[in-house]
């Protein structure tokens, strides 16, 4: 008989299902044979001119129906096609799921191809005052759906047939770990069995691309898209945008076990800690992103002797991977240079909003695989960063914990700590 | 009283009635209070704005303002206020380890850029490619910060030092019914001990005004109180600017650190009608039943927008149980959106702590209150989707 509650008497929580899409594929299978041969899915964007921009390339995903109309559907089919592959894994009605849904998505606005449409449909007034004018005059709301916070998690929550009121939530890079989180939470207060957790995000639209090439966070290696982004390396030079959703059926362990579910994986322990010290820098002493991960570690109930391998944040901007080498070397000692760290944005770029869920998504299968996926572009190593990032190729070996970092703008650091194995 | 009770411990509120829990209490416990209506700048739509506000009282550094636009000030200003009143600013310990969950839509675009290439639209075929050219050379790169929804809590960090844990939820009333909703629910089990709340909605910006606009959502015309305007022109909603965070604390935290308590949180609930399947009668009642309301007279907070069909279904529902006296405060404040459920908490937990109700906003409609509010119903039973109630007990 399995122990079904941790070290702190709480309900231990499973994985039952994995859905996955990134710019390397629709689905787990697609997405794992990429990462795990090294694969790029970064290339150029041909979704909208390039003209006037310094960033050329993206991790996009170009193939759904809904890639080109717009952040607001393409988020929404993102994150459908990603729990739809988690409810069938996991065996369950996929229209009837019955517990609560936790959506990491990107902040909504009204798209430019609509404020255009909009603008051009009247000729009265100017600027805003035309806008409002035409939009009083809409007779659907289509449009005005892609405005709300809400409307992406209502359309799943129909979809899916969760459970009660659902959580739209964003902690900037580290909302995919966030979406889980409350997750894990909801099931260890006991108010629900079963929760769907995850992240989406389909919004690298020029004005996304732009802003963040305003910040000097994304990389301009434009001529090899494929090798631009190149975390722990000495000449990354900034983070890919990119697209992609993780989705991930969270249940009871007790539950999931009574209705002969397969375990794919355990949530272990969450951790957080906000950064107070600057809106897109971290403290120099690293000492928020420390907390985050011992307060993982504290969570699940593990020493720093643990952990078997990180799955980085590794952005390949100079900050984020100079900081979490920091944060890790502080927290595991000299046991770092020898542990797997390895970063899956080196293949898929940064999937924002998505990305803490897609890299749980990984995280879960490297346990289950016995395959570390590894850092790609390793070609000129940060001297400075002494890691063992699984260079170019990826490794056979048995894995049974691994520590998923997600650091976001804002001062947000969320860790989560996943187990093959139940204690 | 359980020692894992969730009590309200500090209160910061702006609005177009002014800023702080006793300003607020001040103006609306007077008989017939007229709103501060701004008619004209936003014609045809009214606008309750905000009032003067002096941000270095609470956000110090210059820098720090320039960083954000109004939404984001608000809303660390509402923020400063809530754990000044709660005795928490300027403690590094209690901040360090003090929770947050921010309801946060998204802050303010820049008008004059926006307006410049809608206007150049007009005259080009490659608008994506004008798209690129105006805003790699317009855009202020910070002001991508100012906008981010996650960034108001990023601000608060930065600004007053919580640093806890920090999540900012999203989806208008919802997202200000499942912060308040899932904070109680964390210092119930134990995970937390103290958490700050909240929300703010700046709706002098047209994009504000848009994103309701876009489904017609809007009052126009002359102003009516919130529950009169079926049938008028628009559709019902007249917005405010306004910020409301609260610190909810775990019964024994705030007692052994001596604090004045104002309410105890009662059961907070949520829902998801699916209104196009006419379910949203149903869902009020049925969280009203949920709330398991006490016997006798009972004071509502109702965070009633106005919008047409919702505001008809929660009235119908309110005025089903004689036994509720109902305050749609948004006849006051307008409706800030993701603070509004927020907002509603606050209200109700000012009139059990004063022990004595609001005297009616709308004589032609609310009814009178004469006893002493013991427990008293918030609601927000949002202008599109989402609802929900809480209520607030004695402490």
């Amino acid at each position: 008989m399995a122990n079904l509650n941790d070290h702190m008497g709480r309900p231990i929580v499973a994985v039952t299902g994995i859905g996955v899409v990134t710019s390397l594929g629709v689905g787990k299978a697609d997405n794992w044979a990429a990462l795990t041969s090294g694969k790029s899915g970064i290339h150029p964007i041909t979704r909208f001119p390039v003209d006037h921009l310094n960033t050329r390339i993206s991790g996009m995903v170009d193939f759904l129906p809904s890639s080109s109309k717009g952040a607001s559907l393409l988020t929404y089919e993102l994150a459908e096609t990603a729990a739809q592959e988690a409810m069938s894994e996991a065996g369950l009605d996929a229209g009837d799921f019955g517990g609560p849904l936790f959506l990491a998505s990107p902040p909504v606005e009204l798209d430019w191809s609509e404020r255009f449409s909009l603008y051009n449909s009247d000729t009265h007034d100017t600027g805003a005052e035309r806008l409002l004018r035409v939009a009083r005059g809409l007779r659907e709301l289509d449009i005005f759906e892609t405005t709300q916070f809400g409307s992406i998690a209502d359309r799943l929550a129909d979809r899916f047939g969760t459970r009660g009121l659902p959580i739209t939530l964003s902690t900037a890079c580290a909302s995919g770990a966030t979406a889980i989180q409350l997750g894990v939470e909801a099931i260890r207060r006991g108010e629900c069995d079963r929760a769907l957790s995850i992240g989406a995000d389909g919004s690298a639209t020029a004005e996304a691309l732009i802003r963040f090439s305003l910040l000097s966070a994304l990389s301009t290696h434009n001529d090899i898209p494929e090798k631009a982004s190149k975390p722990f390396s000495k000449d990354r030079d900034g983070f890919v945008l990119a697209e992609g959703s993780g989705a991930l059926v969270l249940e009871s362990l007790e539950a999931a076990l009574a209705r002969g579910a397969t375990i794919l994986g355990i949530l272990r322990g969450c951790g957080e800690k906000a950064d107070d010290f600057h809106r897109t820098r971290s403290k120099p002493d690293g000492s928020p992103a420390i907390a985050a991960v011992r307060a993982a570690l504290a969570d699940a109930g593990l020493s720093e002797d643990g952990i078997d391998y990180v799955n980085a944040h590794g952005t390949s901007t100079p900050e984020n991977d100079k900081m979490e080498h920091l944060s890790l070397s502080t927290v595991f000692g000299e046991r770092i240079s020898s542990m797997p760290v390895s970063s899956n944005k080196s293949m898929i770029g940064h999937t924002l909003s998505a990305a803490g869920a897609v890299e749980a998504a990984f995280s879960l299968m490297t346990m289950r695989e016995s395959v570390i996926p590894p850092t790609i572009n390793y070609d000129n190593p940060d001297p400075a960063i002494v890691l063992d990032v699984v260079p170019n190729t990826k490794r056979n070996a048995e894995v049974g914990t691994v520590l998923s970092n997600s650091f976001g703008f804002g001062g947000q650091n969320t860790c989560l700590v996943m187990a093959r194995e139940p204690v | 009283m359980n020692p894992h009770d969730v009590v309200i411990s500090g209160i910061g509120l702006v609005s177009s009635l002014g800023e702080g829990p006793d300003a607020h209490w001040q103006k609306l416990v007077q008989p017939r209070l007229e709103p501060v209506l701004e008619a004209s700048r936003f014609s045809p739509y009214t606008v309750h704005p905000l009032p003067e506000v002096d941000w270095n009282l609470q956000i110090s550094k210059r820098g720090d303002q320039r960083q954000m636009e109004t939404w984001q000030r608000l809303g660390t200003y509402a923020a400063g206020l809530a754990l000044d009143d709660a005795g928490i600013k300027g403690n590094d310990e209690l901040c360090a380890t003090m929770d947050m969950v921010v309801a946060a839509g998204g802050g303010e675009r820049d008008e004059a850029v926006d307006a410049a290439i809608l206007a150049a639209s007009e005259s080009r075929n490659d608008r994506d490619v004008l798209l690129n050219e105006k805003l790699t050379t317009e855009l202020r790169p910070t002001l991508f910060l100012a906008q981010l929804s996650n960034l108001l809590a990023g601000n608060i960090s930065i600004v007053h030092k919580v640093t806890g844990s920090s999540r900012t939820f999203m989806g208008e009333e919802g997202a200000g019914v499942a912060a308040v909703e899932t904070a109680a629910a964390r210092i119930r089990s134990g995970q937390s001990t103290h958490i700050l709340v909240g929300g703010a909605f700046q709706t002098e910006h047209s994009d504000m005004l848009l994103g309701y606009e876009l489904a017609g959502y809007l009052h126009r015309g002359p102003w009516r109180p919130v529950w009169q305007r079926q049938g008028a022109e628009g559709g019902g909603v007249v917005t405010g600017s306004g910020g409301a965070f609260l610190v909810l604390e775990q019964r024994e935290h705030a007692t052994s650190r001596g604090r004045k308590i104002y309410a105890e949180l009662g059961p907070v609930l949520s829902g998801r009608a699916r209104r196009r399947r006419g379910e949203l009668d149903g869902e009020i009642a049925m969280l009203l039943k949920q709330a398991a309301l006490p016997d006798g007279e009972l004071l509502a907070i109702s965070g009633a927008s106005g919008a047409h069909a919702a505001t008809a279904a929660e009235k119908s529902a309110l005025e089903a149980n004689p036994a509720i006296a109902a305050r749609g405060f948004a006849t006051l404040t307008g409706h800030m959106k993701e603070a509004q459920f927020p907002f509603a908490v606050a209200l109700a937990a000012l009139a059990v702590d004063r022990e004595a109700a609001y005297p009616v906003f709308d004589a032609t409609v609310e009814k009178p209150f004469a006893g002493v509010p013991k427990t008293v119903l918030a609601t927000a039973i949002g202008y599109h989707q989402f609802e929900g109630m809480a209520l607030i007990k004695a402490a």
